[in-house]
């Protein structure tokens, strides 16, 4: 269609000074398309409607109307980059960028519903403002440099872009395409009858029917050193056992040793909080019904509510989806949070895992026995040496003792807490059954306690307390974590005093970007630990975001003009450091009080 | 639409002509789409040695025909249930706890070992706590969980001990809170018993599939309570359905003498495990732990171990002297256990 001869006759358009080129009148598309397909004006006024709905022409003129017009107003093809096919996440991030770019162009230009979605994506994302804002600046500066045709050009094109993808309300959307499908039907373009072959073909090592069971298959000689070598949490397991891991995230989360492993790996890259919050949900979901509201509310205030110790990322629509769910708690109320939790852990902590040196220890030290080889006198006497194996119920009494005593020891933390929050779940004790199993944590802390109270005593103890209310992005020393070894000390509650004793908020803490303190992080959009010391992880993934302008500014010479910045910054991060103060969590459901204005 | 009076010029044998006539248009539809046969696909892989499978273990002490187990996680030990009680039995000689439960068709045990579920033609589904105590009276503690309107066909645990997944006779399956004995979510559809029902083995699984007297396998969403896929294709009542390890497919048992293999991303069936010697129904099946292994216990005594990716039969295992009634595998696949109508189990490795 773009082609100079063959396609639809274009002209410049003049706009005041500027003339913007390849502008095609509405007539002409029509009279093309009838022409192409050979179909009457009716059809081809639908199918160039349709052109104009999904994005792939813009008008020039009432650009919030996407419909074609057979008359002279004015369309222009977008570019391929804005294309739907491109497929890019149309992020609430970028849109926000894209709203705060406008308003710093020109004030009062927002529409009122724009305006109303500016507000709420300020509310939303309150954490990331000064992100936000400040990509928008870039953005803006870099435009400033374009020459003003471009300029022209390339605002139509995104105006037109965003009236695709957020459109007015009252206006039917195009690219909404129902309910999410359970299983997509294009996601293997192989046969998909094919992956059960290479199912076979993986596990076909570790089939014991198919391959020999190392050292020796119990049933048959009567040794058991294989199931101890397999026990749940033993401290070395086999190199098998470890192959087994690397198959898929779903095999290493449902061994606990390899869900034990994965969890320290998590620890040093201060995302533990993701696993803690997926292990919460599990328990939510297969729990008992009577505890569930309870179970609901903790996760909501420890990984959830903003300000929260272990927040998580997710964003903004599945955190509305949820928090509005929790004003009526039911078992599966936190699906659409656990799902992007688990698929953020799956594609991208699980891969990081496979290469980090805790994965590569574990593999070295796994151990490979020796096959059993015994004559027919010795099977006979093994035979004669067996023995029932332990109770579950005395493992059980055995597991809970050594919890009890852990717990005795150690200051309250918050992954214990979680921990034992899933473990705790999945058991119940049926002598007492009219008791709900007790959930300790909910005698130790009734709120979480606020991040900043704990960290400012200088005791040893709470400095632990300190690291384990740190934040949410930060790793929390584990009171047992007998695989783990010795509790490691990172440099982070340094860094966290000197903080607090400049006097920071909650806020700003979590804010991390904020220029007036030392902060790790680039532009990535995941909230960094604060901690300048720490040795450098590989680059925070960056979401693949094309309006985002990736700037990789060292910490130490971040040169943030804060004196020059404009107005309405100071009033953003004004307002988004007035709304969460160190207020007490409180759950959607329970008060009426409005939190944050409308910005 | 369904529940419109007969238009004019219809009568029911014409209707349901055409209901057959839009059932075969699927069918090839369905296999536009994919018209692979597993075999087909499987044909550059290895094919199988011989195994040598052999009885390791003969437990006795029921009374009376066995009609199902279950395996421990600790994978050693395993519940058994008869028409007359249902017993706990140790992998080595001592003897089990005997547990009071008449007409038990289906037993179960909880995922951390402390507790068992068995129902059955008492319309319920009980859990009782196991103690240490041998002496203890564990009829006394039995709970009553779930409640339906006709005998109990199965009945498993989900993810924890709290709780259950139960099909029954009258039609529906349910999902119940163990504690407290709330019925959480019921499922409708099938048209007659469902004799079967097994829960998906993914991390995110909240599906489970059923398989019933009506001939159709059915896969259900845990949440909504809703079908999600259907599967008809045997010529009888389906006894057993056993979702494949990595749960993307399953496999399901027939009084039609044939198991068959079902993908269900590409939503049809895709192997026939058959043969002509082979004429008595099928009641269980599972897989080993690569999933290449089909077992299935047939109502001529006999165990036949099908290759899943071709089709044939690799070993028929002999020992029992009665009906197989219930086969299993060990939770870390050393072993499959056998239950029949001799009273007797057996450990085969």
């Amino acid at each position: 269609m773009q082609d100079p001869k063959t396609g639809v006759k274009s002209q410049p358009q003049r706009l005041v000074i500027t003339t913007i080129p390849h502008a095609i009148t509405g007539e002409d598309i029509l009279s093309w398309l009838a022409d192409r397909f050979q179909i009457d004006t009716q059809e081809a006024r639908n199918f160039g409607s349709m052109l104009v709905a999904l994005g792939y022409i813009y008008p020039l003129q009432d650009h919030k109307r996407l419909v074609i017009k057979p008359d002279a107003s004015l369309y222009r093809f977008q570019t391929p980059y804005f294309w739907p096919t491109q497929q890019w996440p149309v992020e609430d991030t970028d849109y926000a960028i894209y709203l705060a770019k406008r308003n710093i162009r020109k004030k009062g230009i927002l529409e009122l519903h724009e305006q109303e979605q500016y507000n709420r994506l300020h509310k939303w994302m309150n954490h990331k403002w000064d992100f936000i804002v400040m990509q928008a600046k870039e953005q803006y500066r870099a435009a400033k440099e374009r020459k003003k045709p471009d300029r022209v050009v390339f605002d139509c094109q995104e105006r037109a872009y965003w009236v695709v993808h957020r459109p007015p309300p009252g206006t039917v959307s195009a690219m909404d395409y129902g309910l999410d499908r359970r299983i997509d039907p294009n996601a293997d373009e192989v046969c998909p009858t094919l992956s059960l072959v290479k199912y076979c073909a993986t596990y076909n090592g570790h089939d014991p029917f198919l391959s020999k069971c190392l050292p020796s298959n119990p049933w048959i000689t009567d040794d058991i050193t294989y199931w101890n070598l397999n026990m749940p949490n033993v401290e070395i397991p086999t190199k098998m056992r470890v192959e087994r891991w690397t198959f898929s995230f779903g095999e290493l989360l449902s061994d606990p040793r390899g869900r034990d492993d994965f969890r320290l790996f998590l620890k040093k890259e201060f995302s533990g909080e993701n696993l803690a919050f997926w292990e919460g949900c599990e328990d939510l979901k297969w729990g008992t019904a009577a505890t569930m509201r309870e179970k609901a509310e903790q996760i909501y205030k420890s990984f959830l509510a903003r300000g929260a110790p272990r927040w998580i990322n997710i964003d903004g629509k599945t955190m509305e989806i949820t928090v509005n769910g929790l004003k009526h708690p039911h078992r599966y109320v936190l699906d659409a949070a656990q799902t992007h939790i688990y698929m953020l852990m799956k594609k991208d902590s699980f891969g990081r895992y496979l290469k980090s040196p805790v994965f590569k220890d574990t593999l070295k030290k796994a151990v490979c026995p020796e096959e059993h080889k015994y004559s027919d006198a010795q099977l006979e006497q093994n035979a004669k040496n067996r023995r029932p194996s332990l109770s579950p119920i005395v493992l059980r009494q055995q597991e809970k003792e050594h919890r009890a005593k852990m717990a005795a020891n150690a200051p309250v933390d918050i992954t214990q807490v979680m921990s034992k929050l899933s473990k705790t779940g999945k058991e119940v004790d049926f002598p007492s059954a009219n008791a709900s199993p007790s959930l300790p944590f909910l005698a130790h802390s009734p709120a979480c306690p606020s991040p900043i109270s704990v960290a400012l005593d200088s005791t040893s103890a709470s400095e632990r307390r300190a690291e384990a209310g740190e934040g949410g992005a930060a790793g929390i020393p584990e009171a047992r974590a007998p695989a783990a070894g010795s509790v490691s000390r990172s440099c982070m509650p340094l860094s966290l005093r000197r903080l607090l004793k400049r006097g920071c908020t909650p806020s700003t803490m979590f804010a991390s970007l904020s220029p007036k303190y030392h902060s790790a992080a680039g532009t990535s959009s995941r909230i960094q630990p604060i901690s300048p010391d720490q040795p450098s992880q590989a680059p925070p993934r960056r979401i693949g975001n094309f309006f985002q302008i990736k700037v990789d500014i060292p910490p130490e010479c971040r040169i943030y003009p804060i004196e020059s910045e404009d107005e309405d910054e100071e009033e953003n991060r004004a307002a988004s450091r007035g709304g969460v103060g160190a207020k007490e969590i409180i759950c959607p459901w329970e008060s009426l009080t409005p939190q944050n204005g409308t910005g | 639409m369904a529940c419109q009076g007969l238009q004019k010029g219809e009568t029911l044998a014409s209707l349901k002509t055409e209901s057959d006539g839009l059932k075969k248009k699927l069918e090839v539809e369905r296999g536009k789409l994919n018209d692979v046969e597993l075999h087909q696909v499987a044909e550059k892989t290895e094919v199988l040695g011989a195994l040598s499978i052999k009885t390791r273990r003969v437990l006795k002490g029921h009374g009376a025909k066995v009609l199902c187990m279950d395996w421990c996680k600790d994978k050693r030990r395993l519940v058994s249930s008869s028409q007359v009680r249902t017993s706990t039995d140790l992998w080595t000689r001592e003897h089990g706890v005997s547990l009071p439960c008449t007409w038990v068709m289906a037993c179960a045990y909880a995922p951390s070992g402390c507790a068992v579920a068995c129902g059955g033609l008492d319309n319920k589904c009980s859990v009782i706590p196991l103690s240490l105590d041998k002496d203890e009276n564990l009829a006394a503690k039995k709970k009553s969980v779930a409640m339906h309107t006709n005998y109990v066909s199965g009945c498993t645990f989900t993810n924890s001990d709290m709780q259950m997944l139960t099909s029954s006779g009258d039609g529906t399956c349910a999902l119940w809170d163990v504690e407290s004995g709330q019925l959480l979510q019921s499922f409708h559809g099938h048209t007659a018993d469902v004799l079967s029902l097994d829960l998906a083995p993914s991390e995110t699984g909240n599906t489970f599939v059923s398989g019933g007297c009506d001939r159709k396998a059915n896969v259900w969403d845990m949440r909504s309570g809703q079908n999600i896929q259907s599967f008809e294709s045997h010529e009888s009542d389906i006894n057993c359905v056993k979702y494949y390890p990595s749960g993307d497919a399953f496999a399901s048992a027939s009084d039609d003498a044939t198991c068959r293999f079902y993908d269900l991303r590409a939503d049809r069936e895709v192997a026939v495990y058959q043969k002509d010697s082979i004429v008595f129904g099928a009641s269980t099946v599972d897989f080993s732990l690569s999933g290449r292994l089909l077992f299935a216990g047939y109502n001529d005594y006999t165990i036949n171990a099908w290759d899943v990716l071709k089709g044939n039969r690799v070993s028929i295992l002999f020992g029992h002297e009665n009906r197989v009634s219930r086969v299993k595998l060990s939770p870390d696949g050393t072993a499959i256990c056998s239950a029949s109508w001799d009273n007797t189990l057996r450990i085969w490795a």
